[in-house]
C-alpha cells in the first residue's frame, strides 16, 4: 500500500468503520448507563431559584470560589484545551468541509492562521496538563494506563493536522493519512474510555442539580 | 468468597442507579475533589482523594453494568473485590469521610461523590467492614433507642429539671399539639440547654407544643453506617410518634445527620411522603421572626462567627435563616471564610465523631476550621448542631484555642424578651 493508497482507505472505509463504531457504541454506551433509571425522591421539594439540572449544566462550567487557586493548572489548562479542541474540530474550514460531506450541515470557520495559532496553544496546554498529571500527587495517585492512553489519543489527531497543514517531518500525503487514522482512533475509543465524558457530562450535571435541587440548594 | 461478601457486592449491584453509571461514566481522573476535601487538604495524602475512595463501588458497576467490564469479567481479566481490599476501603469510606458533600459541589462534570459514598456504605455495613464504633452507636439505637443509650428515664429527669429551674411546662405526648420536638442524644447528655430555650421559646411564641415519649431521638446511625433497614426502623419511630399524636410539625433538633434522615432521606426510607411538616428548628425560628413571635432585646458585644452544619445547610438547604436570627442578637457577626454551602466540615459528621479508630485523623482535619475561625477574629463560635458543637469543643481543646461554642437556639432564648403572659396565640 502506498501512500495514496493509505490516504484513500482511512477517508474511505477506514472512515466509515470509524464513525459506525463511534455511532453504535455512543448509542449503546448511553443506552447502558441511562436506562439503569433511579427511584423517584418522595421527599416534598424544597423549592429555590437557581436550583435545578439545567442551571448546573450551565454553571458547573464555572469554577468554584477558591479552587482556580487550588489548582490553576487543572483549570486554566483545562479550559484552555477543551475551547481550543472545539474550536479546532468545529471551526477548521476543511472539517466544516468534511461535516458537510457527511451530514449536509455547514457553518462558517475561522481563517486557517487563527487555527493554527489556536493549535498551538491547544498542544502547549495539553503537554501542560499532562506534566500537572505526573507532577501533582493526587493526579497521579489517581492515574491509571487509560489516563495516558487516553491524553495521547486527543493529542495525536491535533498534533498530526498541524504537521500536515504545515508541510513539517513526512510528505503531506502521508501525514494527512496519518492525521484521519489518528482522528479515527479517538472516533473508536471515545464510547469506551473517559473521553466518553464529552456525553456524560451533561447527565451527571443534570443528576447532581437535580438531586440537590430538591434540597434547594443550587449546586 | 464469603457469604457476608457476596451479600455486600449483591447490595452495591442493586444501589446502582442511572445517575451513578453516569458518574463513573464521566470522571477524567481531574483530582479537584481532593482540594475540596479537608481530609486531604489537610493530611496531603492522596488516598483520601473522595473519588478514590468509590473504587470498589466503580469496580463493581464496571464489571456488572458496562459492555466491555462484562466481556473482561468473562475472560477472567478482571479483578474481583475482595474482604481484604473493603477491609483496606473502612478507612477511606467511614473513617476519612464525613459525608459533608463538599466535594460534589466542585466536580467539574458534575459527579456527586457523597451521593455514592452513602450508596457504597450499604455494601460495606452489609459484608461486615463499617468501624466498630459505629456498629456499636447503631445497635444502641435500634435496642435501646439511641446512639449513647439515653434511654426515656433520662429525658424525663431533664424535663422536672427544667420544669423546677424555668417555672415552665415541658408537654410529654400531647395529643394535636401543633410542634413535636425531637431531641438529639448529644443535647440529652451535653447540652440541656436546647429543652430549656425551646421551652421558653414556644410560650414566647404561643404555640403548643410536645415531646413524644417512644420518638424523642431525632439521630440516625442507620444512615451514618449505610443500612437503609435500620435507618427505617429508626425514622418509622418518628412517624408513628407524629401520626399517634396528630402533630402538624415535626422538628428537627440542633443536629445535622437527624435533619437530613428525617427531612430528605425518610419518606424514601418508609416508601410514601409524611402527613406532616419537618422542619429544622432554625427554620421554625425563622418563621417565628418573620411573624414577629421572636422577640429578642440586647445584643451579644463579642464578635461571632457561625458554622454552617454540612448536613443543614450544603446537604440541607438551610441557609439564611441562622444568618437572619444571628443578626437579631448579635452586633458583630462575621462570616468565616466559605460560607453557607461551600462550608468546611468540623471533622466529626457522618458517623466519623462515633468511630474512635477516626479520632487522630479527625484532629489533623480538624486544621481547617482551626485556620477558618483564627482568620475571623472571633471570640464566640455559634453553630446549630450538637455533633457539631462537640466535635468543635474537643478540635479547639486540642489546638488549645479558647472559644466558647454555643448553640444559636439557647442565644437566642438567653435575648428572649421575659414576658408575664404568653404573646398572642396563632400566628
Amino acid at each position: 500500500m502506498n501512500e495514496l493508497q493509505f490516504l484513500t482507505w482511512v477517508r474511505g472505509p477506514g472512515l466509515d468503520i470509524a464513525l459506525s463504531i463511534f455511532l453504535l457504541g455512543v448509542l449503546w454506551r448511553l443506552i447502558e448507563i441511562y436506562s439503569l433509571g433511579r427511584k423517584p425522591d418522595l421527599a416534598v421539594p424544597r423549592k429555590r431559584p437557581g436550583a435545578s439540572g439545567w442551571h448546573t449544566i450551565l454553571r458547573r462550567s464555572v469554577a468554584p470560589p477558591g479552587m482556580v487557586k487550588r489548582s490553576p493548572v487543572s483549570y486554566i489548562g483545562g479550559y484552555i484545551f477543551h475551547v481550543g479542541l472545539a474550536i479546532i474540530v468545529f471551526l477548521f474550514v476543511p472539517h466544516i468541509k468534511l461535516i458537510e460531506g457527511l451530514t449536509g450541515l455547514s457553518w462558517p470557520g475561522l481563517p486557517s492562521q487563527v487555527v493554527d495559532a489556536v493549535t498551538i496553544v491547544t498542544l502547549a496546554a495539553m503537554v501542560v496538563v499532562l506534566v500537572d498529571r505526573i507532577n501533582k500527587p493526587v493526579k497521579r495517585y489517581l492515574s491509571t494506563f487509560e489516563d495516558y492512553f487516553t491524553w495521547t489519543l486527543t493529542f495525536l489527531p491535533v498534533l498530526t493536522g498541524y504537521l500536515a497543514v504545515q508541510h513539517l517531518f513526512l510528505p503531506y500525503t502521508l501525514m494527512l493519512a496519518l492525521h484521519i487514522l489518528s482522528a479515527e482512533l479517538l472516533l473508536v475509543f471515545l464510547p469506551f474510555t473517559k473521553l466518553f465524558h464529552a456525553f456524560t457530562v451533561f447527565g451527571s450535571r443534570w443528576f447532581n442539580g437535580d438531586i440537590n435541587a430538591k434540597k434547594g440548594v443550587p449546586v | 468468597m464469603s457469604a457476608s461478601l457476596e451479600k455486600g457486592i449483591n447490595v452495591l449491584k442493586e444501589v446502582i442507579d442511572a445517575p451513578i453509571a453516569s458518574f463513573f461514566a464521566s470522571c477524567v481522573h481531574c483530582g479537584l475533589c481532593a482540594e475540596a476535601c479537608l481530609f486531604y487538604t489537610e493530611s496531603g495524602d492522596p488516598k483520601f482523594t473522595p473519588i478514590h475512595k468509590l473504587e470498589p463501588l466503580r469496580r463493581v458497576y464496571t464489571q456488572e453494568y458496562t459492555l466491555l467490564g462484562r466481556l473482561q469479567k468473562w475472560l477472567g481479566l478482571s479483578k474481583p473485590l475482595t474482604d481484604e481490599e473493603l477491609e483496606e476501603w473502612r478507612v477511606l469510606v467511614y473513617d476519612s469521610c464525613t459525608m459533608c458533600g463538599r466535594c460534589s459541589l466542585v466536580c467539574p462534570v458534575g459527579n456527586d461523590i457523597v451521593y455514592m459514598i452513602r450508596k457504597l456504605r450499604e455494601g460495606m455495613a452489609v459484608s461486615g467492614h463499617a468501624p466498630p464504633g459505629v456498629i456499636g452507636a447503631t445497635k444502641r439505637t435500634v435496642e435501646i433507642g439511641s446512639p449513647m443509650g439515653v434511654r426515656w428515664p433520662a429525658v424525663a429527669a431533664q424535663i422536672k429539671h427544667i420544669e423546677a429551674e424555668t417555672g415552665l411546662t415541658v408537654p410529654v405526648d400531647q395529643e394535636g399539639a401543633e410542634y413535636m420536638i425531637l431531641l438529639s442524644s448529644m443535647e440529652i447528655i451535653n447540652f440541656p440547654e436546647y429543652l430549656s430555650a425551646i421551652a421558653k421559646i414556644m410560650k414566647q411564641a404561643g404555640k403548643t407544643w410536645t415531646l413524644c415519649s417512644d420518638a424523642f431521638e431525632a439521630t440516625n446511625s442507620g444512615i451514618q453506617i449505610g443500612v437503609s433497614d435500620i435507618a427505617r426502623v429508626i425514622v418509622s419511630r418518628i412517624v408513628n410518634g407524629a401520626e399517634r399524636l396528630k402533630v402538624k410539625t415535626v422538628i428537627s433538633p440542633e443536629c445535622g445527620h437527624a435533619y437530613m434522615a428525617l427531612r430528605w432521606e425518610g419518606p424514601n426510607l418508609i416508601g410514601r411522603p409524611y402527613n406532616f411538616d419537618v422542619l429544622h428548628i432554625l427554620e421554625v425560628l425563622d418563621q417565628f421572626r418573620e411573624q414577629g413571635l421572636l422577640k429578642t432585646e440586647g445584643f451579644e458585644e463579642t464578635r461571632l462567627t457561625f458554622h454552617d452544619p454540612c448536613q443543614i445547610v450544603r446537604r440541607g438547604g438551610v441557609i439564611e435563616p441562622q444568618r437572619n436570627l444571628l443578626k437579631m442578637v448579635a452586633k458583630d457577626f462575621v462570616e468565616m471564610s466559605d460560607p453557607g454551602k461551600y462550608n468546611w466540615c468540623c471533622g466529626g459528621g457522618g458517623g466519623v465523631s462515633a468511630n474512635e479508630d477516626a479520632e487522630a485523623l479527625r484532629l489533623v482535619a480538624f486544621k481547617r476550621k482551626k485556620a477558618q475561625l483564627e482568620a475571623t477574629g472571633a471570640k464566640t463560635l455559634v453553630t446549630a448542631c450538637a455533633n457539631c458543637r462537640i466535635v468543635l469543643e474537643e478540635g479547639l481543646e486540642h489546638y488549645q484555642m479558647d472559644m466558647p461554642v454555643v448553640g444559636l437556639t439557647e442565644l437566642l432564648a438567653e435575648h428572649l424578651v421575659e414576658t408575664e403572659k404568653p404573646a398572642a396565640q396563632g400566628g
